[in-house]
């Protein structure tokens, strides 16, 4: 049997920090870093009496995740108590969401690098904090043989929201399309700023194996511990690998809990099911429900723009974009912004728009460490510049110098092309004339197209266009060049 | 101006006039208090340093202009109530040492308002408990009988005004650990609406139920500490943003076309004979002053004991699983994080509280949540429903404030027997109502040699203080029931004769 036999089934979790101003209940700024324990106050630190308060902006932020996803929003949802014990969790119950989310349903849709299109239905996103981190020390100093830990809360009480995805996920690439799409769309939305690196973004995968075709789920393994997009690639396909090799040698897949090793690359088994925590759910009696009014839902909707998503499928749909220059565009949304302008003004000239923006203008963009759209390139330059191009009526030689000087001096390109005279010359007059003159300045050359080195023909167009200095129309001059050496004497 | 026995609006008149400082007063009351209290223990600690710096704090406010409504009086914290730079235990050994640094929104209020912190007052471990026995720090005695029990939980704030020691104090009420304790020393003690008093800074045990309020010796007084009180807070997110009618100035005299309800389910008959005509000499003085008394009934009300002992339990199951000797309080090494866990709480919990979490984290455990805490829960919504159904018919319900007057220590070893003290108090709660106790007579004990001061009960509906304090004030002036009595700690001071303020009218 082979791995073809065999379909994965994938569901994903993750947990991200949402970006606010202040933490889930208190007051203390919400950002990532700092001496330790120092973005800490009675509430995040569980001092005796203190209360949670929510922040109205994480609430806010939840909609619009859940809306862009076409969550269904419930008009009353609440906080609930998740009961633990653990040294990093201040209360030892992290306030969460149990059955009553802030949303409920939607779809994620996504799309791989070769520009293969699916979607994953959410189960629901819910709202809760985050935990403090544990450094685990020894008398020396290192993590070997630590006999005592040390607990820094600046990250308690940090707004999370938890995504849970249904098992719609068949492959490792879907599950990390899946992801980036939400990673993209948060940031696009300014709910987090997604960084992994950060832990920002943190991720867990069910994963589990059935032959292909069949209706029932097999049993699934949880995979933790995948700190980026690579380390969720590699550690879903090692699993698959793994369960497939456990069923084909006659075993038993069981469900468990298992741990990422990013340098052995394989997962280990961290706790079986029958160790799994009772939580004793209840709501939170120190916060009242939430009541998301129609009014609330209409507001926030109305603040949504166009997804990632949408913007992606629009570039390649309409714009007749490849799937990897509209991926560049839309993972870049204030160049996505520029090149959308650029091509209104254009009258849609997007292919032209989109050489310039992912050609020079990225290069000289990226040499001089200022972003395209803050640089002195008008969006209206640049359609300029696309018309000029698509009309011939400069070559490409000039659309480079036009391009050089838009960018450190900005204006206009058509005054530009006026100005230094740099319109193409197409008139079949004129070219013919300078192409007599080439001809008759090196005979030698003609004698040797004649003689069968045909491979002079570019000696020759680079003849013209210098003659020209450089506003020929290249193709003119050498359709001109062959029609006088093959026709003349 | 006597600071040890006037009331809290005359001490407040006379510093604000400054014909005395409240310096002066704070100068009186510390030595007092700490030769009284050797012989009640109302006190986990007196802050006499912190007194004299708010005494200050106040003569300079009021010399600048500001006139204060608790300038200067004595008041006495609750020490499951946060104030900043003072050990703030819960009575318990997990938080022995532990020193709050931050200030409770109610205590804050009061302090802010003009009021001296005399000092943090003993209580049951957590609040929880009835007679103040349960307290792991220290012993308080009732200041009509140094034998017999304050009551509790709010045992020392409730002894501490009986006692003279204070002019007012704060206490919190989850079941009834304000009105039962109040009941038992003789002075008026006061639980507001839940919602309508910050929880913010006061250690929780059920936090659905708990509610600070007042004790006071009149009912004039603890409308004045509601007046301060009382109000949404921005850090206590189910305070209730609703405005705060205030009591102080609107309290009447008379209870002409008031409707008192009576509960069938709360007879009479089951109280002992002396405790029986002490409520039924209440009743009549009700109808005298004009009340038209309405039979009602709370057919839910027997089951309100049981709901609490789920609701209670299962809520502070969780609100003191943040006690675990990580970020303060005690800590007993251990092996690993789980040994330390262990040790720590097997060692800084009483009996009462371990029993309470274990009740609780059962009843939330899956598989039991629905049949304990859900249900519970329901019982819950019928136990307020038949409250607005009596209310219907009554403005107010009156009952005992408690099963019986102030027993002595160690009478009733079995936890049952001690809930029950709470039968009256517990239904209340539960449905969130304001409620309070005003003392009503006493009884002398079968094993007594004194008579034991009772309170009796009101309730009415939800945010209807005002109402509330009115009828308990009129009560109060009619039959001056606490000037009747005269504390065992009075002796202390024979200069002094200690009576409950009369003629306060603010």
């Amino acid at each position: 049997m082979s791995s073809s036999t065999w379909e994965a089934v994938i569901g994903i979790e993750c947990h991200v920090e949402l970006k606010t101003a202040s933490k889930m209940f208190c007051g203390c700024p919400n950002e990532f870093g700092g001496e330790p324990n120092t973005k800490v106050c009675p509430v995040c630190l569980a001092l005796p009496g203190s209360l949670p308060v929510p922040n109205a902006m994480a609430i806010e932020h939840m909609l619009r995740a859940g809306l862009a996803f076409d969550a269904t929003i419930p008009p009353l949802s609440k906080f609930d108590r998740k009961n633990y014990f653990y040294p990093d969790m201040p209360k030892n119950y992290q306030i969460s969401q149990f059955d009553m989310p802030l949303t409920q349903g939607g779809v994620v849709r996504y799309w791989l690098e070769d520009g293969t299109r699916g979607e994953c239905r959410l189960t629901r996103i819910h709202l809760e904090e985050d935990t403090g981190k544990s450094t685990h020390a020894s008398a020396d100093g290192r993590l070997a043989g630590a006999t005592s830990s040390l607990i820094d809360f600046n990250r308690a009480g940090v707004p999370l929201m938890e995504c849970v995805g249904e098992p719609d996920i068949r492959s490792a690439d879907e599950a990390v399309a899946f992801l980036e799409t939400l990673a993209r769309t948060f940031r696009e939305l300014g709910v987090s700023d997604v960084k992994m690196e950060e832990g920002s973004l943190r991720c867990d995968a069910n994963v589990s194996i059935r032959k292909r075709g069949a209706a029932e789920y097999g049993t699934k393994a949880e995979i933790k511990n995948m700190n980026s997009f690579r380390s969720v690639r590699r550690a879903i396909a090692s699993e698959i690998a793994r369960q497939i090799e456990v069923v084909e040698s006659g075993g038993r897949v069981i469900q468990e809990t298992r741990g990422w090793d990013e340098a052995a690359g394989v997962t280990h088994s961290q706790r079986s099911k029958e160790e799994a925590h009772d939580y004793r759910y209840f709501p939170d009696p120190d916060l009242v429900p939430i009541d998301v009014t129609e009014e609330t839902v209409a507001r926030v909707r109305a603040t949504l723009g166009e997804t990632p998503y949408e913007r992606y499928v629009r570039y390649v749909d309409t714009f007749g974009l490849d799937s990897k220059r509209a991926t560049q565009l839309v993972d870049d949304a204030p160049l996505a912004a520029f090149f959308d302008r650029a091509v209104t003004a254009s009258g849609g000239k997007a292919q032209a728009v989109v050489a310039f923006v992912l050609g020079d203008l990225a290069r000289l963009a990226n040499e001089s460490g200022t972003p395209l759209a803050a640089g002195k390139v008008t969006p209206e330059a640049l359609a300029e510049l696309a018309e000029l191009t698509s009309s011939n009526a400069i070559n490409s030689k000039a659309a480079k110098q036009v391009v050089e000087t838009l960018w450190n001096e900005g204006g206009s390109a058509k005054a530009l092309v006026e100005r230094e005279g740099l319109a193409q010359v197409s008139d079949r007059g004129a070219v013919a004339a300078i192409v007599d003159e080439v001809l008759a300045a090196n005979p030698n050359v003609v004698a040797d197209y004649k003689a069968g080195k045909t491979n002079v023909m570019g000696f020759l167009t680079g003849a013209v266009m210098k003659a020209s200095r450089g506003k020929a129309n290249p193709t003119l001059a050498q359709e001109l060049l062959k029609e006088k050496l093959s026709g003349g004497s | 101006m006597d600071p040890f026995t006037d009331s809290a609006g005359a001490i407040a008149r006379a510093v604000n006039a400054r014909s005395t400082s409240a310096v002066e007063v704070a100068e009186a009351l510390i030595p007092r208090a700490e030769r009284v209290d050797a012989q009640l223990g109302a006190y986990l600690q007196r802050t006499p340093e912190l007194m004299r710096e708010h005494a200050r704090r106040v003569d300079a406010r009021v010399a600048s202009g500001e006139s204060l409504p608790l300038a200067g009086v004595p008041v006495a914290i609750k020490d499951n109530m946060c104030l900043t730079g003072t050990r703030t235990t819960a009575g318990s050994k997990i938080l022995e040492g532990f020193v709050a640094p931050y200030t409770a929104t109610a205590v804050q209020r009061l302090l802010d308002a003009g009021a001296l912190p005399v000092g943090k007052t003993n209580l049951d471990e957590f609040a929880m408990g009835s007679s103040g026995e349960n307290s792991a720090l220290g012993l308080t005695r009732n200041p009509y009988d140094l034998d017999r029990v304050p009551g509790g939980s709010s045992a020392g704030s409730a002894a501490a005004v009986g006692g003279f020691e204070a002019t007012l104090s704060l206490g919190s009420d989850t079941g009834g650990s304000i009105r039962e304790p109040a009941a038992f020393c003789n002075v008026v003690g006061f639980k507001p609406t839940y919602g309508r008093v910050s929880r913010y800074g006061l250690i929780a045990f059920a936090s659905s139920l708990d509610q600070i309020g007042p004790f006071a010796r009149s009912v004039a007084d603890a409308a004045l500490v509601y007046d301060v009180i009382a109000g949404k807070d921005p850090l206590d997110a189910t305070s209730v943003d609703r405005d705060v009618e205030p009591a102080a100035g609107f309290l009447r005299e008379d209870l002409r076309g008031v409707r008192v309800g009576i509960v069938k389910e709360f007879a009479l008959d089951a109280l002992d004979a002396a405790s029986r005509a002490v409520y039924e000499a209440a009743y009549a003085d009700l109808e005298r002053l004009g009340a038209e008394l309405v039979d009602v009934t709370l057919p839910t009300a027997e089951y309100g004991l049981a709901t609490y002992y789920l609701i209670a339990p299962a809520e502070c199951s969780s609100n003191l699983a943040r006690f675990d000797g990580v970020r303060y309080g005690l800590r007993a090494d251990g092996a690993d994080v789980g040994e330390m866990y262990e040790r720590t709480r097997a060692a800084g919990f009483g009996p009462e509280v371990k029993r309470r979490i274990l009740i609780g984290t059962y009843a939330l455990s899956s598989g039991y949540y629905d049949a304990y805490y859900l249900k519970a829960q329901k019982a819950r919504t019928r136990i307020a429903e038949d409250f607005a159904r009596a209310f219907e018919r009554c403005d107010a319900i009156v009952s005992p404030a408690a099963s019986s007057p102030a027993f002595r220590f160690n009478a009733k070893s079995d936890p049952v027997t001690m809930y029950l003290m709470d039968y009256y108090t517990i239904p209340g709660s539960l449905a969130g109502l304001p409620s309070l106790s005003v003392p009503c007579g006493a009884a002398l004990p079968e094993d007594g040699t004194r008579p034991m001061p009772m309170g009796l009960q009101m309730t009415t509906p939800l945010f209807t203080e005002r109402a509330l304090l009115g009828y308990a004030h009129a009560y109060e002036r009619a039959t001056l029931h606490a000037e009747k009595l005269t504390p065992v700690t009075a002796v202390i001071e024979s200069s002094t004769s200690l009576r409950a303020p009369s003629g306060n009218r603010a």
